[in-house]
């Protein structure tokens, strides 16, 4: 712990309130009785389609294919999890399964 | 009452991904703070306060380095500025949400979020308690579980090295799920591709905001076959 109780109280208040705006932005933005226009609709529509794939990369975005274990690991565990689930299709199997294999992986072989 | 407790029951199974989910790693986030020092009661009110899993992991690094709120607050909206596509695609939904409104938007985690835009609500539950209790119960999975971390922290040592990685396979899943359900697969690819190519652009620090400028272009620029097959 660097930071004094008051400095990390602190910091958590303007973490959360920072988180806060992140999501109360559209809301204030575009309010209940303000109709959103159409345009606004459609990417409310379909951006839960690229979102996820953007998550997914944010996920591995520290993984470097240059620096040795050359995101491997990543590779084998994410293999893993998308033939376990389009097998099994069992969200919790997969995460499961996939999660542990990552772990043997990252501690114990590379 | 009673009708609270069905849509407390119908939610239910549905949070059951999340809460293997957040268990992981939310003792995973309690045993880090712990290991820097902290007291466990840290964790409790950061889970309480900020709840945003993959920014309290950021939060973590903030803490240990020096006092510069300003730089805090930047941080944050960077990371989290991913929320602001959330809330855009939850107008619709919570609209007339009532006195559920301000937990639902305070409560729209990545997990949470995925869960509401995915979920069947069944014709005989009340659609916006089943959303309140969605979001309730993963809050409250998330505080347990930082809580149990940053106690179990505070008394042994663990080689938690790839826990995080239960986070990846749970977006990576539900990517393959929506990808199922839609005949057209422009949007994901969208996603998929421009982050790829503004995290080699960028770098890891700095992508998701040309990414979600990129996503939202090319989702404007292909509005028409976009448009077509996305239900």
């Amino acid at each position: 712990m660097t930071l004094s109780s008051f400095e990390t109280f602190l910091t958590i208040a303007v973490i959360a309130l920072g988180t806060l705006l992140t999501r109360v932005l559209p809301f204030v933005l575009f309010s209940d009785n303000k109709k959103s226009p159409a345009y606004i609709n459609y990417l409310g529509k379909v951006l839960p389609y690229p979102v996820m794939g953007l998550l997914v990369v944010y996920c591995l975005k520290n993984v470097s294919l240059v620096q040795s274990p050359h995101g491997i690991p990543e590779a084998i565990a994410i293999i893993c999890v998308v033939l376990l689930h389009l097998w099994k299709n069992n969200t919790l199997l997969s995460i499961g399964i996939g999660t542990a294999v990552y772990m043997v992986l990252v501690q114990g072989v590379f | 009452m009673e009708k609270q407790f069905k849509a407390l029951k119908a939610a239910f199974p549905h949070t059951i991904p999340v809460m293997t989910g957040y268990l992981f790693l939310g003792v995973a986030f309690g045993i880090l703070l712990t290991s820097k020092g902290y007291h466990f009661i840290w964790a409790i009110i950061m889970s309480l306060l900020i709840y945003a899993g993959s920014m309290q992991f950021v939060a973590v690094e903030i803490l240990t380095s020096i006092f510069n709120p300003l730089n805090a607050f930047l941080i944050t909206l960077m990371v989290n500025a991913r929320h602001l596509f959330y809330g855009l695609s939850m107008l619709t939904k919570f609209r007339g949400t009532g006195k559920y409104k301000p937990y639902l938007i305070f409560g729209l985690t990545d997990e949470t979020y995925s869960l509401l835009c995915s979920c069947e609500i069944p014709d005989d539950v009340d659609k916006n308690q089943f959303m309140f209790y969605t979001t309730l119960l993963n809050q409250t999975y998330w505080i347990v579980a930082s809580a149990a971390g940053a106690l179990l922290g505070s008394v042994f040592t663990f080689n938690t090295e790839g826990i995080d990685f239960v986070m990846t396979a749970l977006f990576i899943v539900i990517f393959i799920n929506q990808w199922k359900s839609q005949k057209n697969h422009t949007p994901a690819l969208i996603g998929l591709g421009g982050s790829v190519l503004c995290l080699l652009l960028f770098g890891p620090d700095n992508f998701i905001i040309p990414s979600m400028i990129l996503i939202i272009a090319a989702l404007t620029i292909f509005k028409k076959s976009v448009e077509k097959g996305v239900e």
